[in-house]
């Protein structure tokens, strides 16, 4: 019954969906503001639809309901509960299901906070999203139900996939949707600003706050779907330029572009033109990510050919969404006009010059990923487009962003002068180079790339110093901390959000260069060097788990003679599919991970163990919650709140009294 | 200049740094690409020698040795037609199994053997990684064309 009423409300959802994506934009056209008043409450009605159907759903799980189809398929009756409930999303329907929740809870939170924007451009921006949300209620309807009965039930589901039993997999890919569907949000705005024809400073100001919120959501989810690569895969790796994992960086490329982009409009009322395409590149970029990752194609393109209904879906419902909103762009952004000029030296032009270096980034890591799907696909042949291509095409299109990252902050706006600018950051390069040279000579291990990356890093951090010493001087405050206090939050969002990029080069060009890994065979009681560690191993016993059995090894960590800790690993057997899977021991800290796996058992108690020591490599993950949380810095900032206070006046004033008393 | 040439200026500028991406990502991917054999093409010659390449195929049964160093091992993939031995060092993946699909990218030694130096973990939810299944549907389709069913036909086992 209750996956009925779930089924139910995802129907109604729909019905809704096509009201509010016809009727509001319909109204904004004709100016008739009864149409356009529909919209407000649709998104909501909509929000509360889905999320009945989330919760229908969410509940059969809880139940252990194997009578539905894909219950069955992802869950098993010995699957602890938080699990059970994180398998909503483990497979393809109720990950769709996830998305459309998260779309409509955007839709949901655009309500709230859009009072002061025009009627007719609000209405438009969820009327856009409800088109999109049609879509893909469309999809889950037609091709893949959640809620598809199984008769007669099975008896016990197929259990989750084991790599997926993580506390990481429970909140990466919320997360991770939060971040996809969050552009929708700069897309809505940008095509109801196509089609109302008003680009303005306003709308880029109205947009960016919603922007940068789905930007850190990607930048952390992204981390942490590295982060749980790193400890669950048991390879000690944090990136293999996977195409899943490409599937979620190209989003966050041409979102970190369209985030800078829209400060130039926001500010100086330029790059109209080009900001409105990144909206809909970083859209559509999401979209291509849920297609890739969702429809199969990347298993096999043959079997995507085979069973074509879902991935045709999907890609007709591509081709409507970018083809859609390109045609509309190619034929309405001529009117948007260019916006104020500058020179080629200058903080636009150098904001451009990085929106062009991630857009090539951006086109380089989707050439990687698609091409072998279409060879494939046209039976030309397999290949596989391994790490070190997007390494050498990466760090050569990154160096001279980055280079320039340091320089922008400091370049007056309109026109800036090269000597000037020399003259300013000639400390901050003198000691990036002299340290970058310098460091790994002392640390024993010069290598190029080691001190390109370490150059790179400080020279953000010198150059940020800059900055903020150079600001300082321009705001009024009696003291130093009066005066940092007075800096606004979005500028220090700026330079925190840089400085995580700092961090995390670090990390990445630390663990390049001084990481260290052994593959050995131990015997009880031997013991193992790497690093300046110690690793002796004290034998493995057999533990039991909730949904498995495990041989938990024992290692006794040491340095310098002095037991550090005591890593367990293990190797675990889910009993329901029979499935083996690698836990890794992990001891993080600061400035090094040490890191245990086991391989297989091998005669007499001894096993063939992998060992690593990985100096840094937290700062890789560190970083992308900084710039994170640089971007939550620059969201809090006052004329935000201010904008958003502004809506107030429209509730009566004794009822705005009663509140406060309230409160 | 007026702001005219300034516009063009920059499309200039924004052309060179495409072209100069352009060439370094072609570069880069003309020397980075991997490409895929069957067992049955590496056994005829057709694979590239001093170069990385992959293969993939099933992992036949009973074929797994194991050397007394614990960590070198050999085995051999086969895609129903041909066999190739495979030696490695290090940890296998977790999926990996006798009678399962294997990836593996290396490179052809002078005796035939081919040397890997990874072994894939990457696999679908049957286990099967979709290379290894295509190798083993060529090898099949090549071997009985008219038979469409998933048993392997006779004629192909016993050239073995």
């Amino acid at each position: 019954m209750i996956p009925e009423i779930g089924h139910f409300a995802l129907i109604l959802a729909l019905c809704v969906a096509v009201v509010q994506g016809i009727l509001p934009i319909y109204g904004a056209a004709v100016g008739n503001s009864a149409l356009m008043a529909v919209a407000k409450p649709a998104a909501r009605g909509q929000f509360l639809l889905v999320a009945t159907a989330f919760g229908c759903l969410a509940y059969a799980f809880a139940e252990k309901d194997f009578s539905v189809l894909y219950v069955a398929a992802t869950s098993n009756s010995q699957l602890p509960l938080h699990y059970r409930l994180a398998a909503i999303w483990g497979a393809h329907e109720g990950s769709l299901l996830l998305w459309t929740l998260i779309l409509t809870l955007w839709m949901f939170a655009v309500t709230l906070f859009s009072s002061h924007l025009p009627e007719a451009t609000r209405s438009r921006i969820l009327g856009v999203m409800g088109l999109v949300s049609m879509g893909f209620l469309l999809f889950m309807l037609t091709v893949s139900n959640p809620f598809e009965r199984l008769i007669p039930a099975a008896a016990d589901g197929r259990d989750l996939n084991p790599l997926l039993q993580d506390p990481g997999m429970v909140i990466h890919p919320p997360m991770l949707y939060m971040g996809y569907v969050g552009f929708s949000v700069a897309f809505a705005f940008a095509i109801a600003a196509l089609l109302g024809g008003n680009l303005d400073a306003a709308w880029a100001r109205w947009s960016r706050p919603w922007t940068t919120v789905a930007w850190c959501f990607l930048t952390v989810g992204i981390a942490m779907g590295s982060g749980w690569a790193y400890y669950e895969l048991g390879w000690g790796g944090w990136w293999f330029w996977d195409p899943v994992e490409n599937a979620s960086f190209m989003p966050w490329l041409a979102g970190t572009a369209l985030v800078h982009s829209l400060a130039v409009t926001d500010k100086r009322g330029g790059f109209k033109v080009w900001t409105v395409l990144l909206a809909i590149m970083a859209f559509s970029l999401s979209l291509l990510g849920t297609f890739l990752v969702r429809s199969g194609v990347l298993t096999s393109v043959h079997a995507f050919a085979t069973d074509p209904k879902r991935g045709l879906f999907i890609l007709a419902f591509l081709a409507i969404v970018i083809g859609g909103s390109l045609a509309l762009y190619a034929w309405r952004a001529p009117r948007v006009g260019l916006g104020g000029s500058f020179a080629t030296v200058s903080r636009e032009g150098m904001l451009l010059a990085n929106n062009v270096l991630l857009v090539a980034a951006m086109g380089a890591v989707l050439l990687g990923t698609l091409y072998p799907l279409f060879l494939d696909a046209l039976d030309l042949g397999k290949i596989s487009v391994g790490p070190p291509y997007f390494d050498s095409v990466f760090v050569p299109l990154m160096a001279p962003a980055i280079f320039l990252m340091g320089i922008g902050p400091l370049a007056q706006w309109k026109k800036a002068s090269l000597p000037d600018l020399a003259k300013r950051l000639k400390w901050a390069f003198g000691v990036s180079v002299v340290t970058a040279v310098v460091l790994p000579i002392v640390m024993g291990n010069w290598t190029p790339l080691l001190s390109l990356g370490l150059l790179m890093a400080i020279w953000i951090v010198t150059t940020s110093a800059v900055t903020l010493r150079e600001r300082l001087a321009h705001v009024n405050g009696n003291g130093l901390v009066e005066r940092l206090a007075s800096v606004p939050r979005s500028y220090w969002g700026m330079l925190v959000a840089h400085c995580g990029i700092a961090v995390f080069i670090v990390g990445v060009t630390m663990v390049k260069g001084f990481e260290s890994e052994k593959d050995v065979r131990m015997n009880v009681g031997e013991t193992a060097n790497i690093g300046d560690y110690t690793f002796r191993f004290d034998g493995a016993q057999d533990v039991v788990g909730p949904n498995y059995t495990a041989a938990r090894g024992s290692f006794s960590v040491s340095r310098d003679g002095r037991e550090t800790t005591v890593l367990y690993p293990e190797k675990r057997r889910y009993t329901a599919q029979n499935q083996i899977m690698t836990e890794a021991a992990i001891d993080p800290g600061l400035l090094r991970d040490l890191y245990v796996s086991l391989g297989e058992p091998l005669d007499d108690g001894a096993w063939s163990v992998r060992l690593y020591h990985k100096p840094f490599v937290d700062w890789i993950w560190g970083g992308c919650f900084i710039m994170a949380l640089g971007g939550v810095l620059a969201i809090s900032d006052r004329r935000y709140r201010i904008a958003w206070r502004r809506q107030e006046p429209a509730v009566p004033a004794a009822t705005r009294a009663a509140k406060r008393k309230v409160a | 200049m007026k702001p005219r040439h300034k516009r063009f200026a920059f499309i200039g500028l924004g052309l060179v740094v495409l072209g100069v991406a352009t060439v370094l990502i072609l570069n880069a991917f003309q020397s980075n690409l991997v490409f895929f054999f069957t067992p049955t093409q590496v056994v005829s010659g057709e694979a590239p020698k001093g170069r990385s390449f992959r293969i993939g195929g099933m992992v036949e049964d009973g074929s797994l040795v194991r050397e007394k160093d614990g960590l070198t091992v050999h085995f051999i993939v086969t895609d129903t037609a041909k066999r190739l031995p495979v030696t490695y060092k290090g940890i296998l993946p977790d999926l990996f199994k006798e009678g399962k699909g294997a990836v593996a990218q290396g490179q052809l030694g002078n005796d035939g053997t081919f040397v890997a130096s990874e072994v894939l973990a990457k696999h679908d939810e049957n286990y099967m990684p979709p290379e290894a299944a295509e190798a083993m549907a060529k090898a099949k389709a090549s071997g009985a064309q008219q038979s469409k069913s998933l048993v392997v036909p006779q004629g192909t086992k016993d050239s073995l």
